[in-house]
Order: structure tokens, then sequence, then C-alpha cells
């Protein structure tokens, strides 16, 4: 039994050291923004933020996560209270199937996190971890960008539609 | 049924009198084709043809809901939204009022498979035909109860009003089985002038819970009591299973039950990460048979047509008055290539009581139950079949087989929800690849530079191998009681299949197309988007540019020469002139421009892509910089998803076109995971891409989730020979081929 720290709240953890995080956060925590897509840290639909940084949850394993603090896609915001990186993919309309986009989503916040004004470069280096199979990658750099905007702007719903 | 039930039912409508619907209860069943007719009429449109009462479409409870129901899937493609924008639009209702209920055994029609870019055309054309007479019946009777002519009443929001402004919720007004009538062959549609709903930009239903961590796919699904399954393939095609001790596998932690029948091997276990650990247990313990028997991957080309083949002439024709001077000839391939969903597939099954209920993000919930149902040796009766969202999946991915998998576990141990997801090397191994395609084209150009005859054979296995039969299915294939594979069939035309777009849509005067139908797959294969469009099309339009530089004439010049449609040509046009194309121009250094054009299959949207590609001069590494689309779809529902289809498929088309092939030994698939099988990268995304759409205010939907795969491909691999000056013509055109040609 460990406990663990996710979006702010402690659980108690009833499972093998050696089990990756992301089975802990969907089966024990039956959290759904993290997803399984390879199990081999390739593809980064398994991201979530570790510290203030991406990692991929798929191939950690929970005995590296006691004492730290794990942020997921649901710790960010929700439908009804969106962050800035929600509302920008939903402004965006940054998603075909939407099965790599919680991953995007939370390297990219890492990104924003660390890097509050990143270039069109910046952007695309940091995502290089994560694969799409849509071809949404246009509009899932728009939307990184409009977070951007999104996170510095006080009175959010002054800026305009980014883009095209 | 043996013979047609006919009833008569009655509906007094004021204004017309009486008005009698009569119908057949056999039309209740999409299969029942061949039951007699009294008065063979015309059809109605789209999938109302198949399945024509009025209340398979559109539902008004009497507190005023309304739903709309299709037999279509949602993949990621959005037609959920443009199907409540359509039926909003023609029933006078608010968006937001609307539910959309998608493929299910139990509730929607049977559509078939959610494929070829036919969702919108045939489901969304049953759907706004069926909302708008339904808002004529609730006219009719508000009608009837005022005592007013119809003509006098207008709809609002959900109400019938009258002029004195007494009005009637839609709610008011259905009664039990009002809607419960044939479609008539017409309807009074809107105008499109007047619409509200459709044609705008709505933002996508589905994506908000998304983006927020909601429960959006089966992979989300927690059934009360739901344990996990994984399942051990084999590790080759055609392996047997020798030898396999179960007893360890059995005593580890959480482990609930090992399932084997045959060569089918699975485990389940209480949580979802033990079963992984147990599934790793029991592919050691299990001792395979293999036998070497893929063919070399590095000669497809010459594989392919050596195989025996059942060739078709699908156009012939000639004028001797034209005859050509100069003649070119070219052949192209394209190799095995993968669906590669990002989220492995994944079903829940549940066995209560002799029904076998199945949560699976197939593409044709029909097919599935009935392939299940002969599986299991169960009544189709007792097999239920619900889509819920999987990852992408871009044609016949392992979703059916999953769904296989998981009722073939779940018959195992009744009364308790299965959940099976595929492992990422099995998807890669064991999905049905989009098949392997050789072409050869020859044509002459005659005094003037245009295409005087025109030659295209084309290579290929069919481009389906889907459910329907139990042996489309992987566990069907593999258990004890093994059901073989079908035997296949080409995709008969005007679709067509390894023939798709083989006949050109430009005017030759000569003209000769073959379809060599190989009915023998060394691979297992199936429908992958655009099916043989993708090959055919980058054939058809690279030798285009071959030719056009031989006529020394300017490639979208040379196009417009060949074309008479005027869509088509206003598709070349706009892409042409969004992109900035100036006959003559050179692009910069190391640096060329390439254009692609094609209808899909000749009847579907029309898609023209223009596109810059930079090629490192010392590496041969290429990077799309921009793509410009022109795209005419019809009616267009909803641009901005129209929009998201089209870059989504240029950028797709173009991960295949530089990058992707399965690769194989003599015995196993070896392109297993995304370093063996590489796609597309944050760091060659192009600059730009951009989509401009010809919309066709009341002209038919026209399917346009496939029609951007060809040209893009196309695009690309002419824009590669202008910047460098070399020709290729085996796909993937990748950064090795690029510098060897350069080298050379």
């Amino acid at each position: 039994m460990m406990t663990l720290k996710v979006n702010g709240r402690d659980h108690q953890i009833d499972a093998d050291p050696d089990t990756p995080l992301l089975y802990v956060l969907r089966d024990d925590l039956e959290l759904n923004a993290a997803k399984f897509g390879c199990g081999l840290g390739q593809c980064g639909a398994c991201a979530v933020i570790v510290d203030g940084k991406a990692v991929l949850s798929c191939v950690t394993p929970l005995l590296l996560f006691q004492d730290k603090e794990v942020t997921t896609l649901e710790g960010l915001g929700s439908i009804e209270t969106p962050a800035p990186i929600q509302r920008a993919f939903m402004e965006e309309q940054a998603a075909q199937c939407g099965y790599c986009i919680a991953g995007m989503m939370m390297q990219a916040q890492a990104l924003l996190q660390r890097n509050p004004k990143p270039t069109d470069e910046e952007i695309r280096a940091a995502m290089e971890p994560n694969l799409c199979r849509c071809g949404t990658h246009m509009r899932i750099l728009r939307a990184v960008h409009r977070a951007a905007h999104l996170m510095q702007t006080a009175d959010a719903s002054t800026v305009q539609r980014s883009g095209r | 049924m043996n013979g047609p039930v006919v009833l008569d039912r009655r509906r007094v409508l004021a204004g017309s009198g009486a008005l009698i619907v009569s119908f057949t209860l056999s039309d209740a069943f999409g299969q029942d084709q061949n039951a007699p007719s009294a008065t063979p009429a015309p059809k109605p449109p789209g999938s109302l043809a198949t399945t024509p009462f009025l209340d398979s479409w559109i539902r008004v409870d009497a507190d005023g809901g309304v739903t709309a129901f299709t037999g279509k899937a949602e993949l990621g493609q959005g037609f959920k939204t443009a199907f409540q924008q359509i039926a909003a639009e023609e029933l006078d209702i608010s968006f937001q009022s609307l539910k959309v209920v998608t493929a299910d055994t139990a509730r929607t029609a049977n559509e078939g498979f959610t494929a070829g870019s036919n969702s919108v055309h045939l489901s969304g054309t049953a759907i706004q035909n069926a909302a708008a007479q339904v808002r004529a019946l609730l006219v009719a009777e508000a009608a009837r109860r005022l005592d007013l002519p119809a003509e006098n009443l207008r709809t609002e929001n959900g109400a019938v009003i009258a002029p004195d402004g007494r009005r009637f919720g839609y709610g008011d007004l259905v009664a039990s089985d009002m809607l419960h009538v044939q479609a008539q062959p017409t309807s009074k549609l809107k105008d499109p002038a007047t619409f509200k709903v459709m044609g705008q930009p709505v933002a996508r239903v589905d994506i908000p819970a998304k983006v927020t961590g909601g429960a959006a796919y089966v992979q989300d699904m927690r059934l009360p009591g739901m344990v996990h399954a994984r399942v051990v393939r084999p590790p080759s095609y055609g392996a047997q299973l020798t030898e396999c001790d179960v007893s360890a596998v059995e005593k580890l932690p959480g482990v609930v039950k090992v399932v084997r029948d045959g060569n089918f091997l699975a485990v389940v276990a209480k949580k979802e990460f033990q079963t992984i650990k147990a599934m790793a247990a029991l592919s050691a313990a299990a001792k395979w048979k293999e036998m070497p028997r893929l063919p070399n991957q590095h000669d497809l080309g010459r594989v392919l047509t050596s195989l025996p083949s059942q060739d078709k002439t699908i156009l012939q024709q000639s004028d001797p008055s034209v005859t050509g001077q100069k003649t070119l000839d070219a052949s192209y391939t394209r190799p095995y290539q993968a669906h590669g969903s990002i989220g492995p597939s994944c079903a829940v099954a549940q066995s209560i009581d002799g029904v076998m209920t199945v949560w699976t993000h197939t593409q044709g919930v029909y097919p599935d139950r009935q392939a299940i149902a002969e599986m299991l040796g169960m009544p189709p009766a007792n097999v239920r079949c619900i889509h819920v969202e999987g990852s992408g999946c871009y044609g016949h991915n392992g979703a059916d087989d999953a769904a296989a998998d998981a009722a073939l576990i779940a018959r195992e141990l009744p009364g308790v929800p299965i959940r099976v997801q595929w492992m990422r090397e099995q998807e890669h191994a064991w999905e049905p690849f989009g098949p392997a395609m050789v072409t050869r084209l020859k044509a002459s150009l005659d005094g003037n530079g245009a295409i005087a005859d025109w030659n295209f054979e084309v290579w290929s296995n069919t481009h389906s191998m889907r459910p329907g039969g139990a042996g489309a299915m992987l566990a069907a294939q593999h258990m004890s009681k093994a059901f073989a594979a079908p035997a296949p069939k080409p995709l008969p035309l005007p679709e067509g299949g390894g023939d798709r777009n083989a006949i050109p849509i430009y005017k030759f005067p000569n003209a000769h197309v073959v379809h060599h139908f190989i009915p023998a797959m060394p691979v297992r294969i199936s429908a992958l988007r655009s099916l043989g469009a993708y090959h055919n099309v980058f054939s058809t339009e690279s030798f285009m540019d071959e030719l056009a530089k031989v006529a020394g004439a300017d490639p979208v010049e040379f196009r417009l020469r060949h074309l008479d449609d005027p869509r088509g040509r206003e598709v070349i046009q706009k892409a042409a002139q969004g992109f900035g194309w100036q006959k003559g121009q050179k692009a910069p250094r190391n640096r060329g421009y390439g254009f692609g054009f094609a209808r899909y299959k000749n009847l579907a949207a029309y898609c023209a892509v223009a596109s810059e590609v930079e090629v490192n001069g010392e590496t041969g590494q290429p990077r799309l910089v921009r793509a410009v689309a022109a795209v005419d779809s019809g009616q267009v529902v909803n641009p901005d998803g129209l929009i998201n289809q089209i870059e989504g498929a240029i950028l797709q088309s173009m991960s295949w076109t530089l990058y992707e092939a399965v690769t194989f030994d003599d015995t196993r698939i070896t392109s297993i995971d995304w370093q063996t099988y590489p796609i597309l990268r944050f760091n060659s995304v192009p600059d730009i891409i951009d989509v401009h759409i010809l919309n066709r205010p009341g002209q038919p939907f026209l399917g346009s989730g496939e029609t951007g795969q060809g040209p893009a491909a196309a695009s690309i691999a002419n824009a590669i020979a202008n910047a460098t000056g070399k020709r290729l013509r085996d796909l993937p055109l990748t950064r090795k081929k690029i510098k060897d040609a350069i080298d050379a």
C-alpha cells in the first residue's frame, strides 16, 4: 500500500510497485484521460505531468512516484470550467478521433508551464514524442499557440480565433 | 417471411381529406429485398431505400424530446455532429435539443459498414429526408387540430405555430405510431438559402468530453464486476500451438482464468496490469510451430504480378482517327501499409442468460453480430453489438477481431463483463493491412501534346475481408472448431476495390484499363482508407505529370486540357489559384511544386492538392512545406468538419507516402511498433495547410472522408520530382530512395 498524490488528492494504492502509473490511474483511480497507446513510451498517449514535467505513464513504475505530485488532464479543468489548454483545444476543434489528444494536451501544458511564450519551433520540438494518426497536427499546433495566449490574457474571452 | 402482410392505416389530414399510408411488414427488414411488392414505386433516397420507416430515423417523444438514429458509427470523422445539424435543420428544432444515437443492433437501422465515404451521402440523406417528412406529418396533424390549411402554419423551435399565435409543441402532436410510416420517394426539403444550422461550422459534440477526461471510448468502459483479458496471439500467420503448460500462469496474482481453444489463447485477471503480466507468462509458456510462408518484401512488384490473377477489362474505348507519336510507360508500386491506430483495438463483452452483448468500435455492428453469432453457434437475435467509439481506425483494423476475442472469452465466464485490449505489437502485427499494389501505365502523346491513348493495368488483392462470416475474424480462425477465412471477392464497380479510381476521369480518345484481381493473399489484408484509390490516383496523377513534362506543358494546364467535368475543373483551378500556381514557375533551390487531383470513386467528392516540398540535397530528406487543397463535396453540412477531414487526409497520406511500409521476414511481420513502423511526427508537419471549400447548396452530399488520400500522395510525389528532377515510383518515397536517386 502506498500513497499517491493525484490532482491534489492523496490516494492509498494497493498495487505492485512495478505497476506502471498508467494502470493505477485508469484501473484504480478510474481516470479516463491518460490512454494506453503503446506501453513502450513511443507515442505519448499516456502523458501526465509529474512535478511540472511531462512523463510517459505507461513505462514509469508506481514506485517512482512516492512523494511526487501527479497531474492528469482531469486535474486541469472540467467541461463546466475548462482550463485554458482545454478551452484552446475546444475552440480550435483540435481533435478528430481524439484518442491522442489528452497526451498532447499534457505535453503542451508542461511546455507552457516552463515556457509561457514558446515559438512555433519550440512547440514542435516539445510535441515530438506524441503521435497523432488522424493528422490533426495543424490544429494541435494552433491550439497550443492559443492556449499560450489564453494563459497570458486576463480577460481570456477577448482572444480572437487564431490561425487560418 | 413468405409474403407481405399488408396493413392500411388512415391519417385524416385537414385540407387533403384522408391520407392512406400502406406498407408491408417485410419492408421493416433491410435484408428482405426480394419480397414481392404490389406497386413498385420509386425508392426514397439514401438509406431510406433499405430502411423506409420514418421512426427508424427520427423519434419524437411526448415530452418533445427528439432523437435521430443512424446505423453508421462515429469514427472521429465528426458526422454525429453533422447528422445533428441535418436533423435540427429539417425539423426546425434547436441543435442542442436533439440527440443522435449511433450504430446499435438493438436500436438503429442496418446500414452495413461505415466505410467508403458513404455516411453523409447515405445516412445523412436518409436523416434529412426523414426529418423533412416527419416535420410535414407534424404540421399536417396540427392543421387537422386547428382546422386550418397546412400551408398557413409554420414551424419554429420544435413547435407548429398558427398565424394567430396558437402553437403545438411536437411532443403534443405526436401520437403513438404516427411516425411509423414509410417514407415517400420525395421530400419537401428546405431551401438552402434559409438554412440556420446546416452549412455552419458547428463545434463537434464529442470534443468537450475528449479534452476533459470524460468517458469517450470503449477503452474507457467500466462495467460493474468487469475483469480484463489479454490474448496471446500466434507469433506468425498459420502458427500452431504445440505445447502450453498453463498451471503456473493460473497461480499468478489476480488470474481468473486461462482460455485455450485450439490456437486461441487468452488470460483473464482482475486488474489490467495483472493481466498483462499473466499474458507475458502465458506467452513464454506457449510453444508454436511456425511456417515460413511470407513472400520477399523487397520484390513485391514481381511477387504480385506473378501470382495467378483474374483479369478484367474495365474500360475499353477507341478512336482510330487519333494516334500517338511519343509513347511513355512506367510502373508504380505500393507496399502493404498499416492502419496504425494510436489506441490498440478494444472490446467489452458480457454473456447474460444466453444473450451476448458486445461493445465494440467496429465499423459494422450488424456484420459483426452475424460473424460473432456464427462463431459462437448462437442465433444472431441473441447477439447484440453496440458501437462505442475507439481510436480512429481508417478502415478495417483490429476492431472486429477484438470484438470476437471478447465474445469468445466472455462465453467462458457467463455474467462477467470482459474487457479485452490488444497490445501495441499485436495491433501492428495482426491488423489486416492495406494491400500492396502494382500498376503499369503506358500512354502516347499526339503531335499537339495531347494524350492519344491511355493504358492502365492494376494488380491487387481485394480490399475488403470484413466480417459477415465468422471466418473473417482471428478468434474464429484460431479456435479448435476453426472457421476458414472466406474466399476473397473483388469489390464491384463503380466504387471498386483494387480498381477504385483506376478508370481515369480525364477524357482520352483511346483508353484501356485492366484490373488483375489476385485471390491469393500472402499477407493478411483488408480495407484501408480509400482502398485502391490511393495507389491508382498516385499512379495516374504521377504519370500525368510525366506526360506533361514530355509534352512541355504545365501540369495544371495539362490536366485541364484533358478534363471536361466542370466541377472538377473548378476544383483544380481553385487549388491552383489558392496555391499561387503559375505556369512555368520555378521553385527555389531544393524545393519543388506538385499537383494532384481526383474525384473519389469518380462519383464522390472532388479534391485537388497543390504542394511545395523541400528536399535536403545532402541527405535526401523530404519535407512537405505547405499544401493547398480545394474540395467540392456537394452541399456542405459542417465546413469546419470538412476542413478537418481534408487536413487530416493530407497529413495521413503524406505519412503513408514518405515513410510507411509493413516489413516482414519469411515467417513473421517485423514492423511491430512505432520504431519499426515509423509515421509522421511533429518535426515533419508542414508550415501551412489551406483548404478551400466549393460549397454547392442544394446539391447532394458527396462523401469526402477519403477523397484527399490519392491527390495528396501524387501532389507530394510530383513536387519531389520537380525538386530533384528524379521520378520515384516505388512507395514509400523515403529519404534513402530520394538520396539514391539524386546520387544516381
